[in-house]
């Protein structure tokens, strides 16, 4: 009985869920994150959906997963590799074992280790009965037959049994772990309210996954991960393309102008386009384009308007819309658009993650055409850098690049609810009607915008185009004297915007052996690698950078605090010739990683080592 | 033309001219839907702030220059989609596109088809030269079969496109065909899209006397053009010619051009333009006809009623805002799950 077995605390702990597409692994990892949230943990979670919709049964092409890293400690990534894996066939536990730590605990449903899903995963031989798996704690439980027994006398069909399977496991990890069932008991009541029997039985199964966990000798200790030492508040569990749309919505209220999404679907940027059209509460219209062009487009006249105007895409989509961005440019109207990186290049491996599209970002357009580029760091921090996108397009009349990517876009992690009346105020320079000194190309002497003057205004009648515009008058003019002058207004402009961005941190010492410089969404795992190797003592720092362009003004300063510098990247080296270029005066180490995964913190911290060592 | 009328406003001509030179070639029809417009904008009901004029690129595509209201000149072929933002963006605009056979059909075909489906309430003036004229002289979308042109010195190997087949085709609700030296009637068609619910586009075939001159000459001679021009107007008998003996009967499945008095053929025989039926069989059939062996069709060839996108967008938009939960962003960020430590 659960008394008698040993109870251990962990700091933090992996657990990975893997099963056929249609095996509720998504499912399971939510609540089993809820359930951990409830109980004052933080949390990061990532799923990992394969790019078909639902591939044949029991292969390793429909297995999908979730992994979540809960802990007592602060967590920021969805950790390195699993301490607890639930396979729910042989497909998930072939393509998942090397996600799980040697001597980790291996949860499998015996039962559908048949021969020919053995056969069908590619193994030759049966991995429960050979001795493949004696590094791992291997529980093989018979979560089929369990279910089946459980709800035994309800009226019950064999598929709803089926589908109830992953409750077994879920109960299971709840007993392992020492957690309440009430709140997924809670969910299934509200989930299944139409069919009490359907409730009673995911219930039993649930109940019964927990109990047949206890009675079982494979499991002879369990854990304890206790509540997190976090700021007091209210926190959700939110994912990067979540907080991003709800970034905008809360720029659109807080700046008074209405929001317009113009997109076309594109993994992994999906998400954000489904969210926002949901929120025609707020005025948010969100515009299903017939292609990336035409999504872009769309927010421009919308821009034009008065609208705060959005697009998102994924890197081949921001290929697309290069022609568009340079319109955007000239016309010095205000947009946001959101490339959720993956890999690439071409279509590339589309669920996968990457920060290839850098240098597309920054430099991917005809002319000189200089823009905004920012990049979130988090699942939680995309609602911020959304918000502090619109607010700098607005403010200073010109498109901003936010980039994200597809880790942070369908990761997950705990957020601290923010109220909208706290974010920073947006004000954007709406020209006045009827004001006789409204001229289209006027710029404010210190930021260097022109006003924006909304159609349906008296007074303000003006034509903006892709056409070199005269300074001041807007009017079509192709004087070589003024097309230079444009040139570099346009870049001032932009360049001034680093007056209105906070300086670049240094998480660490403000000099030391190594700085290890990165932007985007690795920060996660280099923080976790840095913090690390200060906790051994080593003198490393680390700049993760969200401001890309313009870089914040500090930056040569803390660069030049530092013994060695090392820039962590996945791609082949794009912030560095980057910052090779803007800072050439130093010295650079690079460490990239292109595989369509995030870096794991034991290969940052021994390439850290390495440097340090001086190899 | 049915249910078209002027409102009196205090607007003139004037109002809408802009002070930038007008740079088309002398002779260029583009001047003549220039002026046209200038003519039919202060007389819409519109006040002159609330129009916007979005174009793409092209000879055609200089338009919102000329015109003194708001507007954009976008990049090739993409007209249709920032009008499209516009028009979501501000449903209260009065929105219009000038645009070309190349900037519409070739590289902007996709926005083209679309806008059209979704009816969005825009008004889209076509300059068809059939020709590119900007780039000196290349075949177009519209260019006959068998055309030499700078880029088809053996001939045309493509065959064209119809634009009122497409437009049809593409669940257009308005089309209707204009020729650039009849102003009297391109005006009236003006008006026409202007009082039309929805996505109205006027083709205007456009003479380019430097790249492609006398291109419509078969559809308007200097004389007798009565003879190949039937000019559409709803309600009334499909009659045509100098003499006005001339008309169009349904034989079969297919139109032919009957005579009044021969073989009995009486004005009850012809054929009546209905342009709001929603069936397009007899549109689709107008849209296509063209000499020897017929008249081309002008004037309104459909005007069908259908809801506009943004009306339905804004019934959706209201019925959210009176049954939603959410009266702030921050009670969505509170909603659902959510844990207090």
């Amino acid at each position: 009985m659960a008394r008698e077995k040993k109870r251990i605390e962990l700091e933090d702990v992996t657990v990975r869920f893997a099963g056929d597409s249609g095996d509720g692994m998504q499912l399971s990892g939510t609540l089993f994150s809820d359930t951990a949230a409830l109980a004052g943990n933080d949390l990061f979670t990532f799923p990992d959906y394969p790019a078909e919709i639902r591939a044949p049964h029991n292969t390793i092409a429909g297995v999908s997963g979730f992994q979540v890293h809960l802990g007592k400690k602060q967590i920021f990534t969805s950790g390195d590799l699993a301490d607890v894996l639930v396979a729910f066939n042989p497909a998930a536990l072939k393509s998942n074992i090397k996600w799980t730590k040697l001597g980790g605990t291996i949860i499998v449903d015996a039962d559908a280790f048949d021969e020919k899903a053995i056969e069908k995963a590619g193994y030759t031989s049966n991995p429960l009965k050979d001795k493949s798996l004696s590094d791992y704690n291997l529980i093989k439980a018979p979560i089929g037959t369990f279910t089946k027994e459980s709800v035994a006398g309800l009226e019950i069909d064999i598929k709803s049994i089926g589908k109830s399977r992953n409750m077994f496991a879920l109960g299971m990890l709840y007993f392992l772990f020492n957690r309440e069932l009430k709140a997924t008991e809670e969910y299934i009541e509200k989930k299944f309210k139409k069919s009490p029997v359907i409730v009673e039985a995911n219930k039993r199964v649930l109940r019964a996954g927990f109990n047949y966990a206890d009675t079982i000798e494979a499991i002879s200790s369990t854990y304890l991960v206790p509540p997190a030492e976090m700021k007091k508040g209210k926190y959700r569990n939110i994912t990067g393309n979540v907080a991003t749309a709800w970034g905008f919505l809360a720029a659109s209220e807080r700046s008074g102008r209405e929001l317009y999404l113009g997109s076309y679907p594109i993994t992994p940027a999906t998400e954000i386009l489904q969210e926002l059209t949901h929120y025609k509460e707020f005025s948010a219209k969100a515009f299903q384009a017939e292609d990336e062009i035409a999504g872009i487009c769309s927010a421009i006249g919308a821009s034009y308007t008065g609208s705060l105007a959005i697009t998102t895409t994924s890197g081949p989509g921001l290929s697309l819309k290069s022609e568009a961005m340079g319109l955007a440019v000239m016309t010095e109207l205000p947009i946001v658009i959101v490339d959720v990186q993956r890999s690439g290049p071409s279509t590339g491996v589309p669920t996968k993650s990457e920060q290839s599209d850098l240098l597309q970002a920054l430099f991917g357009r005809n002319g000189e055409c200089p823009l905004i580029v920012l990049a979130a760091s988090t699942p939680a921090n995309c609602f911020e850098y959304a918000y502090l996108a619109c607010k700098l397009a607005m403010e200073h009349m010109t498109p901003v690049i936010l980039l994200t990517d597809g880790y942070i876009a369908n990761g997950a992690e705990l957020w601290r609810i923010p109220k909208v009346s706290e974010l920073p105020e947006i004000k954007p320079p709406l020209a006045k009607a009827n004001d006789s000194n409204y001229k289209p190309y006027l710029r404010d002497e210190v930021k260097l915008n022109r006003q924006w003057a909304l159609p349906g205004t008296e007074g303000l009648r003006h034509r903006v185009g892709g056409l070199e515009k005269e300074n001041i008058y807007g009017n079509v003019c192709q004087e070589p004297m003024n097309h230079q002058l444009m040139c570099e207004l346009r870049a001032e402009k932009v360049n001034r915007v680093a007056n209105y961005i906070p300086d670049q941190q240094i998480i660490g010492e403000e000099s030391g052996d190594l700085l290890v410089v990165s932007w985007g969404g690795t920060y996660g795992q280099v923080l976790t690698a840095v913090k690390e190797m200060q906790k051994q003592g080593k003198k490393v720092s680390l700049a993760h950078f969200n401001y890309i362009s313009p870089l914040p003004k500090n930056t040569g300063q803390v660069l030049s605090k530092f013994k060695k510098i090392v820039v962590c990247e996945l791609n082949l080296g794009q912030f560095i010739m980057y910052l090779r270029m803007m800072y050439p005066e130093y010295k650079y180490e690079q460490y990239n990683k292109i595989q369509g995964l995030p870096f794991m913190v034991s290969e940052l911290t021994e390439k850290f080592k390495q440097l340090l060592e001086g190899k | 033309m049915s249910d078209i009328s002027e409102t009196k406003t205090d607007l003139t001509k004037q109002d809408f001219v802009s002070d930038q030179m007008v740079k088309w070639c002398a002779g260029c029809g583009a001047h003549s839907i220039l002026s046209s417009l200038e003519n039919v904008f202060p007389k819409i009901g519109v006040k002159k702030e609330d129009y916007v004029v979005v174009s793409g690129i092209g000879c055609s595509s200089r338009f919102p220059y000329y015109m003194n209201t708001y507007g954009i000149h976008g990049i090739h072929g993409r007209a249709a989609a920032i009008a499209t933002g516009v028009k979501i963006s501000n449903p209260k605009l009065s929105v219009w596109v000038a645009t070309g056979d190349g900037d519409s059909m070739a590289i902007g075909g996709n926005h083209f088809i679309h806008i059209l489906r979704r009816n969005l309430d825009i008004k889209i003036i076509m300059f068809n030269n059939k020709i590119y004229g900007l780039t000196k002289g290349q075949y177009s979308p519209t260019t006959p079969f068998g055309s030499i042109t700078k880029s088809s010195p053996q001939g045309t190997i493509e065959e064209p496109f119809n634009p009122g087949e497409l437009v049809i085709g593409s669940q257009g609700t308005f089309f209707a065909r204009a020729i650039d030296n009849n102003p009297k009637l391109m005006t009236e068609l003006m008006f026409a899209a202007a009082k039309h619910k929805g996505t109205a586009l006027i083709e205007v075939l456009e003479n380019c006397v430097i790249f492609n001159d006398k291109v419509h000459a078969v559809v308007s001679p200097k004389e007798n053009k009565e003879d190949v021009q039937l000019i559409l107007k709803h309600g009334e008998p499909m009659i045509f010619g100098k003499n006005r003996d001339k008309g169009l009967i349904l034989k079969g499945t297919k139109l032919v051009v009957a005579t009044l008095g021969q073989n009995g053929c009486t004005e009850k025989d012809i054929l009546v333009h209905d342009e709001n039926e929603p069936d397009p069989g007899i549109h689709l059939m107008l849209a296509r006809i063209a000499p020897p062996y017929y008249p081309i069709a002008l004037g309104v060839i459909r005007a069908a009623k259908y809801p506009t996108y943004e009306d339905l967008l804004l019934q959706q938009i209201s019925n959210a805002k009176e049954t939603s939960k959410y009266k702030c962003v921050d009670d969505l960020l509170n909603s659902g799950n959510t844990f207090e430590i």
